[in-house]
């Protein structure tokens, strides 16, 4: 072990690389950096962990008091609050997701000047620790879920495969923030207006169903798209839209790899610029 | 083994300043690139540490030191040069990197420990160990953020301590806790040295890296100026160090060590007849000279010299203790006291003085000019010094002569 440990030091450079099997040897890092980010994460509040139902629950009310009375959308007999609360489940997760990656490098400054650990950690860390927040979102869905006699059938298995694809998706999205934000802290007042539009440019609180059929495959570009109708598609059963989803999938990795690019190419420079 | 070859570092001055999008949209416009001034912190810095060496890094602020430690800790990438480390890093910048307040002293163990480089297992076999050596038991399971800045330090330093890498590389963080945990630590370090394992270390305290080290590498405005065994690169360093004189005035008030109640003027070291003494034979008696300017009416002012010898041991302290300024107020104005050291007392070499003006009730330091002067005693082998009528090494820090009685 001990004489086949080198640790090679070289000039910063294009050395495009995945780093997963250093990050898979750091995973308890990462774990505990997400235990940590968890931990802290409701401490000092009044209510706690309640933050984490009322969120989803509180923006389905609205939701529903705005989108099921005069503006209706045609949820494929999807009652519109277990409608809303599906896509709010994923894109409250995401968005918390994104919000907290996107800032943790410049909230754990001294990680990054004292001591050495692959970086990509450090946003991942915070993404997973949303996830935590999830785990109540979907209680609450299930629970509405029975209150609506909503009987999900097998294709509810595939389930996991979107919290995946969504998870990879905001682990993507602040990652590459986190890295720009470093250098560049108009991130910071970005992101909050970012995210409002892309809830907007998202079928959270309407379904794609109403997006003219030769728009939907452009409008899926966003990868959120397909993650929320393939999500629901699941959830109840109906029928899934594949080019839609197909369409989501790759834009997702066309994004993943983007973002591992831009942050390979900036985090060596990190200490000496955050 | 540490091999560094060519290592370089340089900043774009003003690089740091570019956070907003705005400066870097406009940057591509004017390309000032170019122009832009560079700073280079490490020139071309190449050695080699054998495995087992304890090697002391020195040199003044800004010498480079700490840009070398960040880059053979891979936080900062070299601009030119490469190195390679075999052996499991550890490297301790800072204690308690990662702690978080909200967090209890148990909670922040594994987090910390996690994020030097343990392992789960490793930390659940030295939890006890750790938690002993801090002797914060009653406190395990209490947010750090109730704790007082002493206990912080000790657990920070308690896991740092039990990191067990095959290569350490240090920054100064022993400098933390009362004294009692400093000796601890430090006595911690030199197991950790001499149970073979590969140590480098940065330290202001040219006393630790003496003990610690067998080696020292003297950094001087980013490149090697000596690398030898500890104690002969310490003397050289200090050496140099102290080449800054017998006398020094500060003439501007503004850059004067000082506060709003007292400040320095000048700092000399004299003869008996007041002239400015750069090497006072042994056998002659000294007088260091403080001036100080009181800059209120109301406070007791006790002006207080330190000594140090070459490799940075503190000779001794003295203050004011007879001059009937003791008690009482001194007026606003300057003031000139001269502490006497006998002659016969001091040993040869070059000393080095640190000059502060304090009040002790309540405790209050006005200043502290570190290293302001020094001067070197020489002894002339004329034989009635303590040497007697042997020339050769006589070590000690203090050379008295004292009495002695045959019967």
């Amino acid at each position: 072990m001990a004489a086949t440990d080198i640790t090679q030091i070289t000039p910063a450079g294009s050395r495009l690389r995945l780093g997963a099997l250093e990050i898979w040897r750091q995973r308890e890092l990462l774990y505990f950096l997400t235990l940590r980010d968890i931990k802290i994460r409701y401490k000092q509040t009044l209510i706690g962990i309640a933050w984490a139902v009322l969120q989803p629950v509180l923006t389905t009310v609205i939701f529903t008091a705005i989108f099921s009375g005069w503006a209706r959308f045609d949820t494929n007999d999807i009652a519109y609050p277990l409608f809303a609360m599906t896509g709010l489940t994923l894109w409250l997760f995401v968005q918390n997701a994104v919000s907290m990656a996107s800032n943790s490098f410049v909230n754990n400054t001294n990680l990054v000047t004292k001591v050495y650990f692959p970086r990509l950690i450090v946003p991942l860390a915070a993404t997973l620790a949303a996830l935590f927040d999830l785990v109540f979102s979907i209680a609450v869905l299930a629970i509405l879920m029975v209150y609506y006699k909503a009987v999900p059938d097998a294709a509810i298995l595939l389930v996991p495969v979107f919290v995946v694809l969504a998870v990879l998706l905001a682990a993507s999205v602040g990652t590459l923030l986190s890295a720009l934000n470093v250098r560049f802290r108009d991130v910071k007042f970005a992101v909050p207006f970012f995210l409002q539009v892309w809830m907007i440019a998202s079928p959270v609180f309407y379904p794609a169903s109403m997006i003219p059929e030769k728009w939907r495959l452009v409008f899926a570009v966003n990868p959120m798209t397909g993650i929320l109708e393939g999500f629901r598609s699941a959830v109840f059963g109906k029928p899934f839209d594949l080019p839609l989803i197909g369409v989501s999938v790759v834009s997702l990795f066309v994004i993943a790899a983007i973002s591992l690019v831009v942050f390979r190419s900036m985090e060596d420079d990190f200490a000496d610029v955050i | 083994m540490i091999e560094a070859r060519g290592l370089t570092k340089t900043y774009k001055l003003g690089a740091g300043k570019s956070h907003s999008l705005r400066d870097a949209v406009t940057g591509i416009f004017t390309r000032k690139n170019g122009t832009r001034e560079t700073l280079t912190a490490l020139d071309d810095v190449s050695f080699t540490i054998a495995e087992g060496e304890s090697v002391g890094i020195i040199g003044r602020n800004g010498a480079g030191k700490s840009t070398l430690l960040k880059i053979l800790s891979r936080i900062t990438p070299p601009t030119r040069g490469t190195a390679s480390i075999a052996g499991r890093v550890g490297s301790l910048l800072e204690v308690g990197t990662g702690f978080h307040n909200e967090l209890t002293g148990r909670e922040n163990i594994y987090l910390n420990g996690a994020i030097l480089g343990m392992r789960r297992s490793e930390i659940d076999a030295r939890f006890d160990e750790i938690v002993a050596f801090s002797e914060l038991e009653k406190f395990l399971d209490t947010p750090v953020k109730h704790y007082s800045s002493g206990m912080y330090m000790r657990l920070a330093f308690s896991v740092a301590a039990h990191l067990e890498p095959e290569v350490l590389i240090v920054d100064e963080v022993l400098a933390v806790g009362d004294l009692a945990f400093q000796k601890k630590s430090l006595g911690k370090m030199k197991d950790l040295g001499e149970s073979g394992r590969t140590v480098l270390f940065v330290s202001h305290d040219m006393n630790s890296i003496s003990r610690l080290c067998t080696r020292a590498i003297w950094l001087k405005d980013g490149k090697i100026a000596a690398d030898g065994p500890a104690v002969e690169t310490v003397a050289a360093y200090l050496h140099e160090q102290t080449l800054t004189g017998a006398e020094r005035f500060w003439e501007d008030a503004a850059p004067a060590p000082g506060n709003e109640i007292a400040r320095i003027v000048s700092l000399r070291v004299v003869n008996k007849n007041g002239e400015t003494l750069a090497s006072p034979d042994i056998r002659e008696s000294v007088g260091v000279e403080i001036v100080f300017e009181a800059l209120v009416d109301d406070k007791v002012l006790i002006p207080n010299l330190h000594f140090f010898d070459e490799r940075g041991a503190c000779i001794f302290i003295s203050h004011d203790w007879n001059s009937g300024w003791r008690e009482k107020p001194r007026p606003a104005g300057r003031h000139k006291a001269t502490a006497w050291i006998p002659g016969n007392f001091l040993a040869e070499g070059t000393i080095s003085v640190t000059a502060a003006v304090s009040t002790y009730k309540p405790l209050m330091v006005h200043f502290i000019a570190r290293d302001a002067v020094t001067f070197t005693v020489v002894d002339s082998l004329e034989g009635d010094s303590a040497r007697g009528d042997y020339a050769g090494l006589l070590p000690g820090i203090v050379r008295p002569m004292l009495e002695w009685t045959n019967e």
